[in-house]
């Protein structure tokens, strides 16, 4: 019996059920091991032989090369998780939402100073 | 016995944290939002609690995927601020009230709401910032705090109705504590924002001035609202809501408004704070 999802009609949305949760748990994990000081040294000075000592798929392993935001969603990645990549490179919340948006840090900064991006049209996949 | 004397709840967005930290609060990006915590710093020097029972939920930091509790409810000594990444805050310890937490969870266990027991735990910007936004940048907190942690990180959050139970039987617990205790319940999180994706930035400010319109008054219709709803309409992360059902469960029915605020954007995220007061207590 597949789990219940009524959020899949949702635009520019995924939701960190089971299902990712499964898909990423050794990214969220390797994500995890960034919290720590010495961690985050040894990944920065080799970052493809920190990533290869967790059981990652590669193309979890390349999102992280590539710091492909929305990729590493699609494979399972959390992005309270993830944060700890975009910390440990100085990024903040808003620079990294603004790469999954597509958008400048300007154009978007701009956005929600502006009020954000209206719900209207983005309530569904397909909205016009 | 200990009273419950009022409900504190706003959004716990870490670049207030950094802003505050990195001394930019006047700067004008910065400066409105603040401004709506100036009524708040006075509100709290006059009404200072004891003790806060601080509904919050951590974001990858004290829990991994390893443990995902529902609900789990701080009984340790002490807390001390989490390195999420970039060197923790430097903002004072958080002390507990082991004796209030562990009164607090056998009482809504018994009265089965199964909360986990945490005995060592950091605490991330869930927590801290709220603490920020409301003390300042005191040497140290003027109170003690019992943390509440929340899952919102994996799907499904607990439903808003159970948080609003939930907060009820917090309040029965507190009041049954046989101490003269001034209790505060802070519930964080907030508002309509989401982190993740293409629709990431997605604010709903209709939604939330409906949300802060009825949390005085009409708290059992907020406790229907679905967690499809919360998604579609106010973003990803906007489920953080239900957090601020418990801390509204823990208020008496009928409750005095002192303070609201609402301000578009802190970062991704629009902020939303409102005091409520517990006449019957005061």
């Amino acid at each position: 019996m597949a789990l219940h999802k009524p959020y899949l009609d949702i635009p520019g949305t995924t939701i960190f059920d089971a299902d990712q949760s499964r898909m990423g748990y050794h990214l969220n994990q390797f994500c995890m091991s960034l919290m720590k000081a010495a961690n985050r040294e040894r990944f920065k000075a080799n970052e493809r032989a920190y990533l290869d000592e967790w059981p990652m798929t590669e193309a979890q392993k390349q999102g992280v090369l590539d710091r492909n935001y929305n990729q590493l969603i699609s494979l399972g990645g959390n992005v309270y998780f993830l944060a700890k990549i975009f910390s440990t490179d100085g990024w903040s919340f808003e620079l990294a939402a603004s790469r999954m948006t597509g958008m400048s840090q300007a154009d978007y900064r701009a956005m929600m100073i502006a009020g954000g991006r209206s719900p209207d049209g983005n309530r569904f996949i397909g909205e016009k | 016995m200990a009273r419950v004397t009022a409900g504190v709840f706003t959004s716990h967005v870490p670049a207030i944290g950094a802003a505050m930290d990195l001394g930019r609060t006047q700067e004008p990006y910065w400066q409105p939002l603040f401004s709506g915590y100036e009524f708040s710093r006075q509100w709290v020097a006059a009404n200072r609690p004891d003790v806060v029972v601080l509904v919050f939920n951590d974001h990858a930091t004290a829990f991994s995927l390893e443990m995902i509790p529902t609900f789990a409810i701080g009984c340790a000594e002490r807390f001390e601020p989490a390195d999420e990444g970039w060197g923790p805050r430097k903002v004072p310890t958080v002390y507990g009230h082991p004796e209030l937490a562990a009164h607090i969870a056998q009482s809504v266990i018994l009265d089965e709401f199964d909360l986990t027991i945490i005995n060592k735990m950091d605490v991330d910007h869930g927590l801290t910032v709220p603490m920020s936004l409301i003390f300042g940048q005191p040497e140290a907190w003027p109170c003690k705090v019992i943390p509440l942690a929340v899952n919102v990180v994996q799907y499904p959050a607990p439903t808003g109705h159970r948080c609003w139970r939930l907060g009820q039987a917090i309040r029965r617990a507190i009041d049954s504590f046989d101490a003269d205790l001034n209790v505060q319940v802070w519930g964080t999180g907030g508002m309509s924002h989401q982190l993740q994706g293409p629709r990431a930035g997605l604010i709903n400010k209709a939604f939330d001035n409906r949300f802060l319109d009825r949390l005085p008054s009409d708290p059992a219709g907020l406790a229907r609202i679905p967690h499809i709803d919360y998604v579609r309409e106010a973003g990803s992360e906007g489920i953080e809501l239900v957090m601020w059902l418990i801390a509204r469960g823990a208020l008496d029915d009928v409750v005095h408004q002192a303070h609201r605020f609402y301000h578009v954007p802190a970062s991704n995220t629009a902020v939303g704070h409102m005091i409520l007061e517990n006449r019957s207590q005061s």
